[in-house]
Parts: structure tokens; sequence; C-alpha cells
């Protein structure tokens, strides 16, 4: 359960990323954020694995304060919080398999790693979150040679590999096209249902974030403005938290491919 | 009607630079000008006579160093190799602490500011000393022979290296470093997973080329006596024995030219 109680955060340049948040996410619950670019949607999410540090309030995750958190026990809180980005953020010049395994660091003992001496069974765990995300037969091949859609799974497998209890995506499909786009938001969904793991992600699609959430909540100028079942979620809702009228470049589009 | 509006269009077309930035421009170019206009007859002044001679000069030269003495060369081949061995023990030493310097003095990684500055004032300096004053002051220390050469070698190239390889450094792709720390990863496995992967190639080939200026410094440095083909050269020269010495100097240079081709075949085939 990750709570967020009175949380703000400003920058040192002064722009005020989170303005009191307040909300609480429940375990197994998959969750889509949605808002306009600058909106705060990054900076929240950021907040729940320390990435950004809010300035005030508190912020828990099972039940234990983050916020003082430093050195080992960031460490372990990430361990337990896996990421997804917009632009995959693979080491491109590594091949598919090592990739993944960065996953297992913070599991790891830094000699270990370095020596890459990774446990049997991490090795079969990361190649078994290869097979997941259906790329199994591309471990030798350098992540740079893979394409957009290729590289989020893998990057997808790393956070498997993790075996995290929460998954966060920060745009993870902002970078690609549609048919991929709907193809990687099924993975997550899927993980989300067959683990049970908690997931966040970030969306500025409308249509893809009714398409695939439970729970929306909107945000506008750092500010939730809308928490809701993706139910009760109409175009209206939005254009509520876009503060305009819903355009063109909102929708992501493309049917879904199965 | 064309005739009223065309000096109306001409007026409103903005230049594509400002008026300031084309003053500033010009007078830079003239005070450029001007200082190599000054300098060429400066220095034209000071060589009166310094090309006159020289081609009457060259004959005598060549009269003396040829025909080279090529039997002198399996003599020397012992002081070629220790050369040789100068320059790969200073470069290897000068490659591996370089790795911690140069990550001291990258921004991005060493964020804790004194400590970066620190390192990187501690890098220029080291960098300003010529190589030869090195040489000099190590031979003063150590006396002649290898040792002062490979130190005066090593701390030339550190400051080389680590400047270069810090600025890569500083050049990287931060996100998938972004990654490891998200996934938990302490700061010695994100610099190993997320950052060497991506430099390892261009630290390879600056290695490569530092060992060639190396060698090339090496030969100088045995002038000031120490140690290697250049201590032997030195005197072969100072005995005035000419055709030995150019048989030591084509030495040095098919050397040269062999050890660079190798290099370069390397870096193409790393990069």
């Amino acid at each position: 359960m990750i709570e967020f109680k009175d949380v703000g955060l400003i920058y040192p340049n002064g722009t005020e990323g989170l303005k009191n948040i307040n909300v609480t996410i429940n375990d197994g619950e998959f969750v889509v954020i949605v808002g306009l670019s600058g909106a705060g949607k990054s900076t929240l999410i950021r907040s729940i694995n320390r990435l950004v540090t809010p300035t005030s309030g508190s912020l828990s995750v099972d039940n234990e304060n983050i916020l003082d958190y430093r050195g080992s026990d960031l460490r372990k809180l990430r361990t337990k919080i896996g990421m997804i980005f917009q632009n995959y953020n693979l080491v491109n010049r590594t091949n598919v398999l090592k990739n993944v395994l960065a996953g297992r660091l913070g599991h790891t003992g830094t000699l270990r790693s370095i020596l890459n001496l990774y446990k049997k069974e991490d090795i079969g765990l990361a190649y078994e979150s290869l097979q997941r995300v259906n790329i199994g037969e591309k471990i030798y091949n350098r992540a740079d040679e893979l394409s957009g859609g290729q590289q989020q799974r893998v990057s997808i497998a790393r956070v498997l590999t993790q075996q995290p209890k929460y998954i966060l995506a920060d745009e993870p499909v902002a970078s690609l096209d549609p048919p991929t786009s709907h193809q990687v938001m099924t993975y997550l969904k899927k993980i989300n249902k067959e683990h049970n793991i908690t997931t966040i992600v970030n969306l500025h699609f409308i249509d893809m974030a009714m398409e695939y959430a439970d729970r929306i909540i909107g945000m506008r100028a750092g500010e939730i403005v809308f928490d809701g079942p993706a139910s009760n979620v109409t175009e209206k809702t939005f254009e509520e938290i876009y503060g305009r009228a819903i355009r063109e470049d909102d929708l992501r589009g493309g049917a879904k491919e199965s | 009607m064309t005739k009223q509006t065309k000096p109306e269009a001409l007026r409103k077309t903005p230049s594509i630079y400002p008026t300031k930035t084309k003053l500033q421009i010009t007078i830079i170019f003239f005070v450029v000008l001007g200082f190599y206009l000054f300098s060429m007859v400066w220095t034209q002044r000071e060589m009166v006579g310094g090309f006159g001679d020289a081609l009457g000069n060259m004959y005598t030269v060549i009269e003396k160093f040829f025909p080279p003495n090529l039997e002198v060369i399996p003599k020397v081949w012992e002081a070629m190799a220790q050369t040789i061995q100068m320059a790969v023990i200073a470069t290897t030493l000068a490659a591996i602490l370089t790795v911690p310097l140069a990550l001291l003095s990258a921004q991005n990684i060493t964020t804790f500011k004194p400590l970066y500055l620190f390192t990187r004032t501690l890098l220029n300096t080291l960098r300003t000393i010529p190589d030869l004053v090195l040489a000099v002051i190590f031979v003063g220390l150590f006396g002649v022979g290898l040792l002062p050469g490979i130190l005066a070698l090593f701390i030339f190239s550190l400051g080389i290296l680590a400047k270069l390889i810090s600025e890569t450094i500083e050049a990287v792709d931060m996100n998938p470093l972004e990654a490891m720390r998200a996934s938990g990863g302490n700061i010695f496995q994100v610099i190993y997973f997320g950052l060497i992967p991506q430099v390892l190639p261009q630290f390879t080939s600056f290695v490569l080329y530092v060992f060639e200026i190396n060698i090339r410094a090496s030969v100088v440095l045995g002038l000031v006596g120490a140690g290697g083909i250049g201590l032997v050269l030195d005197q072969q020269l100072g005995f005035y024995n000419y055709p030995n010495a150019m048989a030591i100097i084509i030495l040095i240079f098919i050397v040269v030219i062999v050890i660079e081709f190798i290099s370069n075949k390397l870096r193409e085939a790393l990069i």
C-alpha cells in the first residue's frame, strides 16, 4: 500500500512539482495517472522510489515513511519497486540478457555482480522473464539492435526479474507506435493480474487510460483533480482534468492487437 | 508599384546576424589578423638570415649522416626494447589509476562539488608540467635510468588520459544509470553496469593513443638521461658518430610506424 499524506514538492529552482497530494494506492491496483505534460505525473511517480524527494508531507510504502530513507534503506525500498521508462533506459552496448540481469542488482552483492557471478536461479529468472514478454530468442543481441517495442519489452523483463511488489511506468508508450503501444500495455496489464503487482502508469492518451486502467487519477498543475474508477470516466471528465477540449493528439488510437 | 514596394521590403528584411554580433566578429577578425601580421614581422626580424643558409647546411648535414651504419642496430636492440617497455609500463599504470581519477573529475558522477573541483584542479596542474621537465626532475631524484623515465611518462599520460576520459564520462547517456539506480543498485553497480559499457570503447582507444604518444615521448626523454634508446642516441650524437645516430633514427622511425599502424588498426576495430 502506498499512502501520500499532504505531500508537496518544490524543486530547487522554485517550481512547485506537487501540491498537497493525498492519495492511497491499494495492493494489486492498476492505476493510470493522466494529465498534460508538466502536470506533475512524473514527479508523483518518481517520489515513490525516491528518484525525487518530496519536500513536505509524508509518503509511506507498506506503512513505513520512506521520506527519510538513505543509503541501504533506500536501496532496499528500490528493490521492491520496479520502474519502466519512456526511453527504455537500456544499456545500448550490452546484450539483452545482461540488461535484464541488471534487475537483480539490488539483490546481488557488489563483488558477485561485478565478477558476473550471478546465481544460477537469477539467470534462469532473467531468461524466464524474457520469455514471458516473448523475446526469449534475442538474449545475445545488443540492446540497440532491437526495435523500440522490443526494447520496451526487454525493460519490462528487467523489471520482472527484479520481482518487485510495485511497478512504476513513466510514459511507457510515448515513444512507440499505436499497435506496439497496445502490446506493451497488454503485457503490463497481464503482469498486474497474474502476479498481483500493484502497477502505476503515467499516460497522456485518454483512450488508452480508459481501456486499461482500473482506476484513473487526473493531475493538473501539481494537484490531483480527479480520482475514481475507470468506469466512471467519460470524455467530459478528461476535459475537466485537462482544462480544455479533447483534441486528436490526446488519443493514441489503433485497434487493440492480440 | 513595384518600385515603391521594393525598398520597403528591403528595409524590413532582417540580416542573418544582429548588427552587434557582426561588429564584434569584425573586430575580432581584425585583432587576430593584426596579431598574425605583427608576429610575422617580428619573427622575421629576429630570424634574419635564418633561411638563407639552410639549403647549404642541409648538404653538410646529409653528408655527415649518410650512409647510416646499420651494423649498430643489433647492438641497440636492447635499448629500443627498453624504450617500448617504458611506454608499456607507464601507459598501463596510468590506465589503471585513470579510472578513479576520471570518475572523480566527471561532474555527472561526482555530484559532491568540492571533491570534483579538487580532482579537476589537481589534474589540470598535472597537465601543465611538460614531460621533459618531469623527466629532468625525476632523473635528478633517482639518477640516470629507466625508473625516472617511467615515472615521467606515467604522470604525463595520467594527466592526458584522465582529462579525455572524464570528458567522455560527462557525455554518456545518464538514462541507463537512472534505471540501475531505480532497481536498487549501489553506486559501484551503477557505474559498473550503466557507465563502463558506454565508455569502454573510447577508453581503450584513448589508452592506445596515449601509448603511441608515450613511445615517441620516451625517445625524447632518453635525451635527458631517462634511459632507453634516446639515451643511446644522445651518446652517439655526443661522440659525433653521425652514421650510428642515423641508423638509430631509422630504427626508431620504423618501430614507431609499426606500432602506430598496429594500434590504429586496433582502434578502428573498436569504434
